[in-house]
Parts: C-alpha cells; structure tokens; sequence
C-alpha cells in the first residue's frame, strides 16, 4: 500500500495526505449553550440566544463535551493537556452569528496521540495524531431554496466539535480509508462520536500534496468537508491526479481550499471564500483557561471500554480466531460485544472453555449471521437473532441434538421468525437421530431396496459408500446422526 | 411631605417610603416628570412611564406588606448597554436600530429583583467608546452643569454620559453605568456626582453590550457614596450565566461606611503626576491628602512604574476585543441591515456596517482588525498583553504596602463641545488615571471633591485591591465628608 | 514608525467588513498611523518573560452540566430580525 504511485508523464509520484476530521461530540447540550444537539427539528428552533450570537449573551461550557475530548485522546493514546484555551476565529459568513467561531489555537486540549491503521493481511501502519481540539460547529445556509434569498438554520450553530487533526503520514486513498474508518470505530467505541458521516457528525478536510518519492513535501490544497470514506479516497485520487498534471505541465501548485465534487469527479477552487482569511486568533475574553487535574483524567481513562486494538489482540492469542476473523468483529463494537455474549453464552450451555467454542462461535456469525444480515440489508443491531439465542442453536450442534446441515434450516427460520431453535427443532421434529436400532433398521432397508448398487460395491466401487450414505440421510430427511451412519454402514456393505 | 422628591438621596428615600412619608407611585411620578422636564439634557433616550409605574406600584404594595429590600420603589435610569426585556437596548449605535432583546440583563435583573423603578434608557457613547458623550448615535449629552456666570454647554464625560446626567440633573435618584477604561469615574467626576467601578468579575456581564470583555464591568452613578453602596450592592453578585463572574459573597457595602480610617495606609503614586496637568488639579489632589492625613491615616508615597504604558496598552486590548465583539453587527439577526441594490451577502456586510458603526467606532474596529492580523499579533496585541500583567503586577506589589489608593479621577474638569472630539487622542488623555485599574481589574470609585476656578465640580478617585470595594467606599465616604461638597448645578434645563 | 498606507487601511476595512469611501482611506491612514505611533512606545517596556496576560480572573474555567435548559424559543431567535422566512433567516443570495 505504501507503494501506492501515480503514474505521470515523467515518472512516478507519491501522494502525501493529512487529515482533520470534525467530529460532532455526543452531548445533550450544545458546548456553550443549554440548547439541545438533536437532530431534526424546525429551522432555529433548537437555538439560545446565546447561540444566535444576541447582544450581551455570554458561552458558558458544557463539562461533558470537555470529558468526551479528553476520552478521545487517552483512546489514541495522546497527551492531555491539563491547561488549555479557547481563542475566537474570527471571519465572516452567515452562518457564523457571532463573526467568529470559539475554537482552541495555540493550547489545545489534546496533543499528540496515534492511530494504528489495519492493512489487511496483519500488515499495520502508525498515522500520527498532532492535536485534538474543542470547537464550535457553524449554522446552515441554504443557498438553493429562494431565488435572491439565502436562508439560514442556526441549530447546528454551537454544538461541539472535536477537531481531529492528523500528521501527514497517509501515501495512499486506502490508507486515508484505514485512517478514518480506525478513527471512526474508536469513537464509536468509547462514544464520543456517533460517527454518523451522511449525517455530518463525522466529516473530513483532506490535505493532498503530491511529490517524487524522497523529495521534500509539496504544496498542499485543503479539500474541505467531504463527507464520507469513499468520497474521501476518490478525492484524494483526482486531486492528486490534478496535481501531477499541472505540476509536469511545468505549473506550480497554489495553496488554496477546494470542494470535492463527487458527481463530476472533481475537485474545484473555492477561490470565493478564500479570499484574504487572516482568522484574527486570540484568547476568547469571555472564557477562562480550560483547566483540570489528573483525578479527572483518571476517571476518565477508567471510563474507556477494550478498545479495538486491544480486543483484536486478546481475540487471537487467547479465543484462537485468525487475523482476519477477529478484525472483522472488533470493527465495530456491536459486532465484538455480540461475538463475546455469543462465546460466554455458547461455552456456558456446552460446559467447554470458551477458548474452545470461540472459532466455531466466529465462524457462524462472520458467515452465517452476517451473510444474513448483508442480504436483508439489516446490522447486528437489528438483527433478528440475538447473541443468546445463536448460542442456543450452537448448543444444539455441540450437544448433537442437530447435525450442521440442519442447523442451517434451523437458522434460516429463526432469522425469518426470530423463535428459538430448540423450538423450531421441536416443532418441526427435526432432532438427530442416534438410535443404532433405528439406523440400522434403516440402513437393512436401503440395502435390500438397492441391491444393484450393492453388487457393483462388492465388486470394488467404494464411492458408492457415498450414495448408500445419502439414501440413509434422505430416509431419515437429515435427521440421522451422520457419524454413526457411516461407522453402522460399512460393515453392513461389506457382508 | 418633601417639596421636591426628586432631590432625596436613595437612603433617605428608602427610609421615608418605609414610614410611609410617601409612595413610591409618587416618588416616581415626579421623577417621571423631571425626566420630561431633561430633555434638554439629552439624557434619556428612552422612556417607560408605564414600567415606572407598574413597578411602583407593585413597591408599594411590597412597602405595605413589610417586605421592602434594598432599592424597593427606587426610580433610577439604564445606560443603554443593558439588555432591558422589550426595551429600546442599542447601545446607542445606529446598527442596532429597533432592537428590543428577549432577555434581561442580570444587572437590571437585579435591580428589578431588589425592588427598583425603571425611568427609562439613558443615552452614552456609542457602543461606549468615548469618554464625551459626543459619538452618541442619538447625539451628545449635555452636562447639568456650567462655568460659573456661563450659558456655555460642556460634555458630561463619557461614556455613561446619559448616566451621570440624570443623576446629577435631578431625573434618577441612580444610574447603571460601565466602564471599560474609566466610564463610570470620568463621566462622575465631570458631574459631581459618585460613581463606582467594581472588581472585574464582581458584576455580572451578561445581557451588558460588550465592548471590551476583558474590561468592561457595570457599576452604579448615584448622588452621594452611601447611595453608591446600596446600589452597587444590589447590582452585584455572582452569575453562573458568565464565566468570568466570580463566585464571592457581597458584602454589605454600606456597613463598610463607618468613617474610621485611621491608622489605614493611602498610597499616592508618583507617576500620576503628569506633566502639565491643571494646577487645580494637583491642587485638588494635596487637599485629599490633608483629608486623608486628617482623618488619622497614613500616607506614603507609592510607584507604579509602568503607568505611563496603560493607555497605549488600553487602546490595543481594547479595540482588539472590540473588533471581534462588534463582529456580530451584520445586519443578519437584528439592527440595520442596508443591501445595495442586488448587493449580494458580503455586499450587505460592507454597507450595514459602514453606514451602521459611527466614525469613532469604525476607527476602533480598524485599530483592532489590525493589531490582531497576521504579522502583527505580536508586536501589538501580545506585547500590550505583557504590559498589561506589568501594570498589574505594579498595582499587586504596591497594594502589599498600601490599603488604597488616591489620585484625582481625570485630568481636568469638563470640556466643553468639539474641544477634543476631532483628535482622538487627545480624547483618550482623559482616562489616563482610570485606565490603569481597568487593566488590573481593579475596583475604583470618583468621590465629588470640588470645584474648578470656573467652577466646574472636580473629583477624586480611590483605587482599592481585588474585592475589597469595602475600603474604597469607606475612604470615598471619609472624602465625602471632609469636601463637604454641596454645590448643585442650577436647574437650567428644568 | 507605522506606515499604514491606503491599500492597508482598504485591506483592514475588507477584513472587518466595512465600507470606507475611497476619498476618506487616505485620512483614516493618517488618523490610524498616528494612533499606531503613539502606542508603539511600547516596545520601550522589557517583556522578556512576561506571561501576557488575557484576564485578569485568576480562576478557571466553570463547567455546566450537561442538560438542555435552553433553545425552543425560534419566536424569540428571529423577533429582530431584519427578514426571516418559514423560520430562517433570510439573507441576500451568498455567491459562492
Ligand atoms: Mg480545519
Ligand atoms: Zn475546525
């Protein structure tokens, strides 16, 4: 992946990414006002006076947006700065009722942490985190709904954002990929970030600069506010592309902020909003420092679930899954927290370690359950079988009660239905036959209705062992315990 | 019953209403009518009658229910920087045209709570930038006094100009005021008339039209210090609503007033001899200390070094914080909005602000803008930053030796119209002995003092340590007494 | 010695979105210069380190908790507002 080029004209290039991710902050509140952070509502219906930058109206700080930030790097492992400031960013726009936006410059909240990205194939890299800090989120204008008219919603005016900002480390769309789908399973994790990107809780500034491999780093442009994973990799291909292109025409890259079209599949200058930004920051006088001491960073860092580095380690060395299988489920929380229900449950019921039901425990869900889901477009959230309950059908084939084969029918009925597979084997009496009388009465049956098939086995051909196997199966519809079929069927066959 | 109520000092009236001498419905209504009888004055520029009224009414049947507090049925006036629910709140600009909040500012809140009787909206500087009263948007005020055998006008000072007018002329018996770098004491001094800046911190800003955040703090205008007391007292108190608000009892103010002082430590710094100041001031200045001397305490000569740097810091802090605090005037929420025709957002943005901000406004914006644009933070604002703790460290260590400070309030006595309004520095002179406190978030009072040889009133200013207001207003009451000031403005306007 | 000269002072006037008529920039330099020289007599003072000094509380920073106890009030949001339609405000078109 890190060989990731482009290939020019006159050679290959590399592609050099960083990556500010705004990430709304899960909080009732919004970080300087009492007014709510829900989605949904009428247009300024969810804004204070505060919010709407009145005459007079001071900000306030909401002390959970503080402690979701300071969650947030002790989950990548950064410094935490005891001390820290807010500074007013101050610009125009209409959006921004205040004509600056309360963000943290010089002293941020959070200083250097890491993000360990997944490459597949047990391949991983470090990306770099510089800083994460506390700010503002702006209102909406809506551009498009009169005809001389911008219309503007303040009830995005004030809520929290974290600002996660990357060193460049990225060389590749995939690593920027890994990069936030990491950074977006981290957050959702410890809950600091819905991680919602088509909502906008989670939306990216793309830095891409493009050079020969070695050289020194090239100009950068600054995509702004794409808004999700896909679209940042193809962003991050055309602008790179761009790049290349002028660059070998013998043109020089200008450092400028651009919009990724995701339509045309391109980016374009934002040349109108550029226009002379000197942003003014300095200390917000209506705020104090920031200040906290160590007590509550503990309390904090004890607040922090297994993150996902952790659980996928302790999935492999101590549950035995592959690497594969056990990335897969601590991708996403729900899916670890559903696998680890399942094997306590599982191992509980089956009187094993868990150590010793966890692969065929990983195996169902990674194939059978979220085959399922995929097809029926649903989550591990909603599906309709829940983690006991799939322990409850494992159950069935550790103890012998039903064959895998069966298992199968039995799930699809339980996804469809959502009852429980002892019932539906009940129901349908599907239980395994194990009985030797029985199976061999079966098996003295299928026998003397083929004795053909009987004569050509005699005279030496063996697969149709097979055969004589599937007409015992077919006898029973399934429910024929296959071992003992086999170990019963053989002297039978042979006389 | 009183000939004229609209001359009884708060305590006094506050005593009589308990008695029962009068109502509160007339106390008001003949402040009602000396605020009619003002206009000349200029000093409101908005009327509630009707408020007065019903707030006064609803004193007096507190009054008869035993439960009076400590403004109950006192009619006072509201510098227009403070958000009054439903009432003209502009801060006297042009680009606030029409607003009426939704909220109530925690200072009037509390005046309310404590029982006072709002007359109406006082006129001030524009956005409180001046130290005359002359960049008003609604014009200039004008002082109730002037030079002895004079038909001459004079500013009242500034910026709470409105403030101290409808005190001293008889048409509140209190004013709120603010003052950033000098607005309550100046505008005091100019007057004859007590005002008093808290410790930054102790009143709360919310609802206050910010200029300066770091320094802006309210504070009462009245007739004399024990009035001061009282009102500051009710205006302060801890507001969970700012954050730099600080969570410290207020003390009983008027109790502070025993007159004792002896074997207290007054400091006078040297540097607060100016070159070239009136000799009357100075003049003004050795008699404070005699009284000082007189009343048992102990003077010492004190140093704060950096003094002569506080107005140059001051005029970069303060347009800095201005320049984003008034980034908010875009004609998108509320106030004038002006669009050329097809003008586009940003168009909105150049003509509401160019036609809505006056000139000394603009000017600060632009000192602002440019002391906090890149390539210049450094020099300017980060520099006055440093100074900034320089002076404040001067007062810290002279306040180890001292227990207050005196110095006169301004150096000089009222001016008359024009005489300084068309050289900006020249203006900002006038707050040379106020704006070293304000950067130290200092409380500081102006005590009426005396006359000047034209017999304009002059005053004395009392600096105190961090929330210790008590000790200004005891030294300001021992002023009081010994200047046995009782000179009135004749009632010219009336 | 400060030397803001017309473009400056345009510049400044298009950073705080302010319209200054063309013949009032070069008297505005004046006024702006002579205000910047006279607060350059501090670089006189020594700040060598000197902590600047951004407020003069020496507290931190209060926490609120974490409720909703505001907002709902669009009637209130948009009262003053110089133009408001179906609960926005309405602004002349911004040309991106
Ligand atoms: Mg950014
Ligand atoms: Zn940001």
């Amino acid at each position: 992946m890190s060989d990731y080029r482009i290939q020019g004209a006159k050679g290959d290039w590399e592609v050099v990414v960083g990556l500010e991710v705004h990430a709304q902050v899960i909080s009732n509140a919004k970080l300087f006002s009492g007014a709510s952070t829900e989605f949904g509502a009428e247009p300024n219906a969810q804004v204070s006076l505060v919010d709407a930058a009145m005459p007079g109206m001071l900000p306030t700080i909401n002390g959970e947006c503080v402690r979701q930030a300071v969650r947030t790097g002790l989950a990548l492992g950064a410094q935490i700065n005891k001390f820290s400031v807010f500074d007013r960013k101050n610009y125009f726009y209409a959006d921004l009722p205040q004509g600056y936006q309360i963000s943290q410059f010089k002293h941020p909240v959070v200083g250097e942490g890491i993000v360990l990205l997944d490459l597949g194939e047990g391949k991983t890299k470090e990306v770099g985190v510089e800083r994460i800090h506390l700010e503002q989120d702006a209102g909406k204008s809506m551009h498009d709904q009169h005809p001389q008219f911008t219309y503007v919603d303040l009830n995005r005016s004030g809520v929290a954002l974290m600002e996660i900002v990357s060193m460049p480390d990225m060389r590749s769309p995939d690593e920027a990929g890994a990069y936030l789908t990491k950074l977006r399973s981290i957050v959702r994790y410890i809950g600091s970030c819905d991680g919602n990107m088509e909502q906008g809780s989670m939306r990216a500034d793309v830095n891409v600069s493009v050079r020969k491999p070695g050289d020194e780093l090239g100009t950068r442009c600054e995509i702004k506010n794409v808004n999700s994973i896909r679209f940042v990799r193809q962003a991050i291909e055309v602008e790179a592309r761009r790049q290349v292109d002028i660059i070998e025409a013998g043109g020089t890259i200008d450092q400028e902020t651009r919009l990724f079209d995701p339509n045309k599949g391109e980016t374009r200058s934002m040349r109108s909003k550029e226009e002379a930004h000197d942003y003014r920051y300095f200390p917000d006088p209506d705020l104090l420092p920031l200040e906290f001491d160590d007590a509550f960073i503990e309390a904090a860092q004890d607040s922090l679930p297994e993150l996902p580095d952790v659980k996928k380690a302790r999935f492999m060395s101590a549950l035995g899954l592959n690497d594969y299988n056990a990335g897969v489920l601590v991708a996403e929380k729900e899916q670890a927290d559903y696998f680890e229900t399942l094997v306590a449950a599982l191992a509980k019921a089956a009187k094993k370690d868990e150590a010793a039901v966890a692969v065929k425990a990983s195996n169902w869900l990674t194939g059978d359950l979220f085959g399922a889901l995929n097809k029926a477009g649903k989550t591990i959230a909603n599906s309709p079988v829940t983690a006991e309950q799939g322990a409850d059908l494992l159950v069935l084939i550790e103890d012998g009660t039903i064959s895998g084969r069966i298992a199968k029918d039995v799930f699809e009925i339980m996804f469809e239905t959502g009852k429980d597979a002892a019932a539906i084997v009940e129901e349908k009496g599907l239980k395994q036959v194990s009985d030797t009388g029985a199976i061999e009465k079966i098996i003295d049956e299928v026998i003397a209705a083929n004795p053909g098939q009987l004569e050509q086995y005699r005279a030496g051909k063996d697969k149709l062992l097979g055969f004589f196997v599937g007409q015992v199966m077919k006898a029973t519809q399934g429910k024929a315990n296959p071992g003992m079929v086999n170990q019963l069927l053989k002297p039978k066959l042979d006389g | 019953m009183m000939t004229d109520l609209t001359k009884l000092k708060i305590a006094d009236a506050r005593d009589l209403l308990k008695k029962g001498e009068f109502t509160s419905r007339e106390l008001t209504e003949a402040h009602i009518a000396a605020v009619e009888a003002s206009g000349t004055l200029n000093a409101y520029i908005e009327k509630t009658p009707d408020i007065a009224l019903a707030q006064a009414d609803a004193a007096d049947a507190v009054i008869r229910a035993g439960g009076s507090k400590s403004m109950t049925g006192i009619p006072v006036g509201i510098k227009d920087l403070f958000a009054t629910k439903g009432v003209h709140t502009q801060a006297c600009s042009h680009i606030l045209d029409g607003f009426k909040p939704e909220y109530e500012s925690s200072v009037t809140q509390n005046l309310w709570d404590d029982g006072a009787v709002m007359l109406g909206k006082l006129n001030m500087d524009e956005f409180a930038m001046g130290s005359s009263n002359e960049t008003s948007y609604y014009g200039a005020v004008k002082n109730p006094w002037r030079a002895e055998g004079s038909n001459n006008n004079y500013v009242p000072g500034g910026s709470s100009g409105g403030s101290v007018a409808s005190v001293a002329g008889y048409a509140a018996m209190g004013a709120t005021a603010s003052d950033t770098g000098g607005s309550i004491r100046q505008p005091a001094a100019f007057t004859g008339t007590f005002g008093m800046k808290p410790t930054y911190g102790r009143c709360s800003r919310y609802g206050m039209v910010a200029f300066a955040s770091s320094l802006d703090q309210a504070g009462p205008i009245t007739r004399d210090v024990r009035d001061g007391a009282i009102m500051l007292g009710s205006m302060a108190g801890y507001d969970v609503k700012d954050s730099t608000s600080v969570d410290i009892p207020v003390p009983n103010f008027e109790a502070a007033l025993t007159g004792d002082i002896r074997g207290m430590k007054i400091g006078i710094p040297q540097e607060y001899h100016l070159a070239g100041m009136p000799g009357e001031i100075e003049a003004l200045w050795h008699k404070g200390i005699e009284w000082m001397k007189a009343a048992g305490a102990e003077v010492v000569d004190i140093n704060l070094p950096h003094t002569r740097y506080a107005l140059p810091t001051y005029y970069i802090v303060a347009p800095a914080e201005a320049s984003s605090n008034l980034a908010r005037y875009d004609g998108v929420k509320y106030g004038l909005r002006n669009v050329p025709d097809g003008g586009n957002l940003d168009d909105m943005y150049y003509t509401t602000r160019g036609e809505g901000f006056g000139e000394e406004v603009k000017r600060r914006i632009m000192i602002g803008t440019y002391v906090l644009s890149a390539g210049y933070y450094d020099a300017y604002y980060l520099k006055a930053q440093k100074v900034r703790r320089l002076i404040a460290d001067d007062f810290k260590r002279a306040f180890e030796k001292v227990d207050a400070i005196l110095t006169p309030t301004a150096p000089s006595a009222a001016f008359a119209f024009g005489e300084k309004s068309n050289d900006p520095l020249a203006m900002y002179l006038n707050d040379v002995f106020t704006v070293p406190a304000s950067l130290a978030g200092l409380p500081g009072s102006s005590v009426p003092a005396g006359l000047s040889e034209n017999g304009l009133p002059l005053g004395l200013q009392v600096l105190g340590k961090a929330w210790d207001e008590e000790t200004v207003f005891r030294v300001s009451g021992v002023i009081e007494e010994a200047a046995a000031f009782s000179a009135q403005p004749e009632m010219w306007w009336r | 010695m400060s030397n803001i000269d017309k473009a400056t002072v345009a510049k400044i006037a298009r950073l705080a979105r302010i319209k200054i008529e063309e013949d009032k920039l070069e008297p505005l330099a004046g006024e702006l210069n002579n205000i910047l020289d006279w607060v350059e007599q501090l670089s006189e003072v020594n700040t060598d380190n000197i902590e600047p000094m951004s407020s003069v509380v020496d507290a931190k920073l209060r926490w609120r908790e974490d409720t909703v106890d505001d907002g709902d009030k669009q009637d209130s949001v948009l009262k003053n507002a110089p133009n408001a339609e179906y609960g926005f405000f309405a602004v002349p078109k911004v040309i991106e």
